[in-house]
């Protein structure tokens, strides 16, 4: 673990946000911890990646933030429960959780199939998501306060041919999330979906074709926590996007069939 | 036991902290030896919890278990001859003082809210108004079983485990849980409590008057109008009673009943008190309480005696439901320093000052009179405390964090002392400082001995203790 700075408690003056992000060690989610972390927020950061983590935690430690490192693989659903448990006690407690874990591993072409690709992403994006998110919701439920984000994307709001098993991923993790906000927004609890379209991160590699209004994390995080503090439902980031995919929704299948993107 | 459905957020009683815990209902002993073992199995760490109405974190322990002591509530036996009580340690001073009212009994120490535990009242060790005379609750209490986090359940007194009666009364709940109390009331005679209240122009007069006029009545506490400046600094009102003696109330036998204590829930008969809060929100700025405090200052003026009940005189905190509320979003926070009566004026005087040039003016000041007790955490000295609270808003924090610091270092050079079941800005240097080196190394020992796996950690506990070595 990193060598966090001694003192992060809160007192009425000094209220301190408790955040976990899983999937934090590049990308998104870094930038997520970067800015949460010169807010003030106490974080704990999930990711597979040590060497990344231990990076990370340790210039935000440096910088005067909070941040503990937890290295941990999302396929490991088994450990789930008990890490969160470690997790929320050395926190302090637990305010919101940022699901930030994805990977997109392309087939290669639009003759191509992979279904060993397909199963990972799915495991990763949705089922890692979801085993995180159940006793998450549970608990934030139980305590009837709470702000649960996942980081979904543009790329489920429709399946294309590009790659079928990154859609069916996405489109699973918005569904899911649309129907945790149904359950737990009675319950106080607040459900933030996000749907980036393209950032320049590791991932734009694993786009097939060109990239337009492609952005930088940095700005999707300025998005997602503007957001959060408004306890929006879902945004998309870039902002167009969302009028690009209101337009995409919109096409007849008849002619989407025929596109090739 | 599924933690996961225990999981709540809890907050102080100035509703300027949260904290997301496992909150765990305890009826019987053996719920909190269940609890210790869970917490270990779990690698978690345990607070107890009476009703939660601590202005800072000691019964909050944030991602941790914390025991919901309010459903052990049972008046075990009562004596209404030798006037000796034992209870649960949820049973509040509401549950207490109603049981034993009628048959001529008070308790000899209550706060400003009769919504407190026992158990919290003996983890604070809180004073009343009548600290000067009777000291704090701890010096009424002639027993307690306490459970350890060991599993040892320990019964104490100032002759038996007498180590463990002064460390965990003020204890503030990191030795042990206390299980049950047996206490002392205080015999009385009326219903009624006969009230002197008198206008102090400023703060000198304020403090000489606390100080020459306590020893002629059982209680004495000074309202301090916190925006007054120049000559006019610290002025107030006095408010000073004593108790009836036998024959003193021709009705005692009306006024000693339980409906005569009742405090109205309306005002003026009309208005439900528990919408009050709303209607004091918009004075709670510096115009509004300026003008408040003004108004009542001019009415103080007049000086007079009256009488009136227990319940009225003595709870004043419970006399608007919900009042913290009006402080808004932010809360408020109390801060309260304890000085000696050499040093308190000039300290004061200098902090109000201070608050005034800062423009963050207290809304509300309280002062007591008080003495030395033996307990080992102790807040009090030979002296007086001022309790001031703050409104907390999104733009002051950073500036009133700033103000408070000065005023402990102020209070510190002043020989002063701090009481953690109110203030939540003591920096663990503070607390090393007022405690010293020779109790602070006193109660590692009995930490060590009582919790060897430190099972027991607050918020608070962790924010202070856990840096002073503890």
């Amino acid at each position: 673990m990193s060598d966090a700075p001694k003192s992060a408690y809160a007192t009425p003056l000094t209220p301190r946000r408790r955040g976990l992000i899983i999937g934090a060690s590049t990308g998104l989610g870094a930038a997520l911890a970067q800015k949460l972390a010169g807010q003030g927020t106490s974080l704990a950061l999930v990711a597979r990646s040590t060497d990344k983590l231990d990076a990370l935690c340790r210039q935000i430690n440096a910088a005067g933030g909070y941040a503990l490192a937890y290295p941990h693989d999302v396929c490991e659903y088994d450990k789930v429960p008990a890490l969160l448990r470690k997790i929320v006690a050395e926190l302090g407690g637990l305010d919101f959780v940022i699901y930030a874990a994805g990977i997109n591993l392309p087939p290669g072409g639009m003759d191509r199939y992979n279904f060993e690709n397909d199963r990972k992403m799915v495991e990763v994006n949705l089922i890692g998501a979801m085993a995180w998110l159940t006793p998450i919701a549970e608990m934030f439920q139980s305590a009837k306060a709470g702000q649960i984000v996942g980081i979904s994307s543009v790329a489920g709001d429709r399946g294309r041919v590009g790659n079928p098993g990154y859609n069916a991923s996405k489109a699973g993790l918005t569904t899911y999330l649309e129907a945790l906000r149904n359950r737990l927004t009675r319950h106080g609890v607040n459900v933030l979906t996000v749907k980036p379209g393209f950032m320049k991160t590791a991932m734009l590699q694993a786009a097939q074709g060109p990239t337009p209004f492609a952005i930088e994390p940095e700005r999707a995080a300025e998005d997602i926590l503007r957001a959060m503090q408004k306890r929006k439902q879902t945004i998309y980031t870039a902002p167009l996007w969302r009028w690009i995919m209101l337009i995409i929704r919109h096409i007849p299948s008849f002619l989407f069939r025929r596109l090739s993107f | 036991m599924n933690l996961t459905h225990h999981f709540t957020q809890l907050e102080n009683f100035g509703h300027s902290l949260k904290a997301s815990c496992y909150r765990i209902k305890i009826e019987k002993p053996d719920d909190i030896y269940e609890a210790f073992q869970l917490a270990k199995k779990s690698g978690l760490t345990v607070t107890a919890r009476g009703t939660g109405i601590s202005y800072n974190d000691v019964s909050l322990n944030g991602g941790g278990i914390v025991l919901d002591m309010s459903g052990m509530n049972r008046i075990l036996e009562w004596d209404p001859a030798s006037g000796v009580v034992r209870c649960e340690a949820g049973v509040t001073l509401e549950d207490l003082w109603k049981r034993v009212e009628p048959d001529g009994w008070w308790p000899p120490v209550v706060s400003g809210t009769m919504k407190t535990t026992l158990g919290g009242c003996l983890g604070a060790n809180i004073h009343g108004k009548n600290n000067f005379r009777v000291g704090t609750i701890g010096e009424h209490v002639t027993e307690f079983t306490a459970m350890l986090p060991t599993g040892a359940l320990v019964t104490c007194s100032p002759q038996k485990n007498a180590d463990l009666f002064y460390a965990m009364i003020s204890g503030l709940g990191m030795l042990g849980v206390f299980t049950t109390i047996t206490l002392k009331m205080k015999r009385i005679h009326s219903g009624l409590i006969a009230v002197d209240a008198w206008p102090v122009p400023n703060l000198h007069r304020h403090l000489s008057d606390l100080l020459e006029h306590a020893p002629h009545y059982d209680y004495i506490v000074g309202w301090l109008d916190t925006l007054a400046k120049g000559t006019s600094l610290g002025r107030g009102q006095i408010h000073a009673a004593n108790n009836l003696k036998e024959g003193e109330d021709p009705n005692a036998r009306e006024t000693m009943k339980l409906s005569y204590q009742h405090l109205p829930d309306r005002l003026f008969g009309v208005m439900p008190k528990s919408l009050l809060h709303y209607f004091m929100n918009p004075f709670l700025n510096n115009a509004g309480v300026w003008l408040i405090n003004t108004a009542k200052y001019l009415a103080s003026l007049r000086r007079h005696t009256f009488r009136e009940s227990h319940a009225e005189f003595h709870f004043l905190l419970d006399y608007v439901p919900d009042w913290e509320r009006s402080f808004g979003r932010g809360g408020l926070i109390q801060y309260q320093s304890f000085l000696p009566k050499e040093t308190a004026e000039d300290a004061w005087r200098e902090m109000i000052q201070l608050s005034h040039r800062r423009g963050l003016p207290s809304y509300l000041g309280v002062t007591k009179r008080h003495r030395p007790d033996n307990f080992l955490l102790t807040h009090a000295v030979d002296g007086f405390s001022l309790a001031m609270d703050f409104k907390v808003t999104d733009g002051n924090r950073a500036r009133l964090r700033d103000l408070l610091q000065e005023f402990d270092r102020i209070v510190l050079n002043a020989g002063g002392r701090f009481y953690f079941a109110k203030n939540s800005e003591t920096s663990a240097e503070t607390a090393r400082a007022f405690l010293g080196e020779e109790t602070i190394a006193k109660f590692k020992k009995l930490k060590q001995r009582c919790d060897p796996n430190n099972l027991l950690e607050s918020d608070l506990y962790r924010r202070i203790f856990k840096d002073i070595g503890l």
